[in-house]
């Protein structure tokens, strides 16, 4: 993102903001995963990197960090795609 | 290893052109001319460790750059410090 | 549709179910790990800073190894990145930023703050540092040096900032009191 022109004339949003419980709870998972050796924060940083660009921006941050947490896991074959559309089913 | 001091050239290299990897050298700064400041220890390579493979162990340095060179507007004096996998760095 | 383009709650609950099936992660590991994190705050690098201020020795070991410095503030850092601590003077000053994702120097600041992790201060920190500044009011006079930090790799940084004039036998908890998280990532100066 350093010096990328479009965000260069782009005023800072310096107000605090308030974490959600949906955010607290997809980093409390990305510390137990890197902790457990799950998933590395590298792995969670190239996942975000693989979110396509118009999406990337649409998605709020932790946003990203699930989905790239689903992607990895999925990648490790931590958890398989059959095994993630049941869970969808369920909740 | 690299002693503080030493002039080195970032790599001009664009590995995103030839399939999917995970490079934690900014895109800005490939290419240029920095000074190494200190030896940081030694880290297990994240362009690996992003895919899950088996990482070596390389030397970190904190190198400094002349900002407005970089960009060409900026404030003379103003440096950019960044940290730098030995395998990025070249002296020159 | 691609699965992972599910709306976010839905596939977070997803996970957060398999991940206890499978005994990777329990809802109350994920509770106990919630409370933990938000146990840590900008007042504990607040604590830091104030510390140096007053005890030489505690400064010197903050700028060799900010790690070290940290536990011995009660902090825990084990299995933590390393802790680099940059320290201002009447000549530089520093600003930390990561252009890469938001690397942050969370064992001793907390969670990052929203402006930390935006776009327009990632792509602004290193190209226009001085102006980015004045969004905070902050005015770098032409004579000190700027310093921009970028968080690119295995370090976390934090800054050790210039102790303001007319603290004079100030104590640690009140020194600690003027000292704000953005004092120690270098968008602003403590106020004394």
């Amino acid at each position: 993102m350093g010096g990328v022109s479009k965000f260069i004339c782009e005023a800072v949003d310096t107000e605090s903001h308030a974490l959600t419980d949906f955010d607290r709870q997809v980093d409390a998972i990305r510390q137990i995963l890197g902790a457990k050796k799950v998933m590395s924060v590298d792995e969670l940083r190239r996942g975000i990197e693989a979110i396509p660009e118009a999406e990337y921006h649409r998605l709020s941050y932790y946003q990203r960090w699930i989905r790239s947490i689903a992607d990895n896991l999925l990648v490790r074959g931590v958890i398989t795609e059959v095994e993630l559309l049941a869970a969808l089913e369920r909740v | 290893m690299l002693s503080p001091g030493t002039h080195v050239r970032v790599r001009f290299d664009w590995p995103e052109t030839r399939g999917p990897c995970h490079i934690r050298t900014p895109h800005f700064i490939r290419g240029a001319e920095g000074v190494v400041e200190r030896h940081l220890g030694r880290f297990p390579n994240a362009e690996d460790l992003a895919f899950a493979r088996p990482a070596a162990l390389l030397d970190l340095y904190h190198v400094r750059f002349d900002q407005p060179a970089i960009w060409g507007e900026g404030r003379a004096g103003d440096a950019l410090v960044i940290e730098l996998a030995e395998t990025w760095l070249e002296p020159t | 549709m691609n699965i992972l383009q599910t709306a976010s709650h839905r596939l977070l609950a997803a996970i957060a179910n398999l991940l206890a099936e499978k005994g990777i992660a329990s809802a109350q590991e994920v509770a106990h790990r919630i409370a933990l994190t938000d146990a840590a705050s900008p007042a504990q690098g607040a604590r830091m800073v104030a510390r140096a201020w007053l005890d030489p020795d505690y400064r010197a070991l903050m700028l060799s190894d900010g790690t070290k410095a940290a536990e011995a503030e009660g902090i825990p850092m084990r299995g933590l990145p390393p802790l680099g601590v940059l320290e201002d003077t009447a000549d530089v000053h520093h600003l930390v930023v990561c252009t890469l994702c938001s690397c942050y120097p969370r064992a001793v600041l907390g969670y990052p703050p929203f402006w930390f992790k935006s776009a327009a201060y990632r792509a602004r920190a290193v190209r226009d540092p001085r102006g980015l500044l004045a969004e905070w009011g902050t005015v770098i006079p032409d004579t000190m040096r700027l310093r921009v930090v970028d968080s690119t790799a295995d370090y976390r940084w934090m800054v050790l900032p210039q102790r303001p004039a007319r603290t004079d036998g100030w104590d640690a908890d009140r020194l600690a009191a003027i000292v704000r998280e953005g004092d120690m990532i270098g968008v602003t100066f403590p106020a004394g």
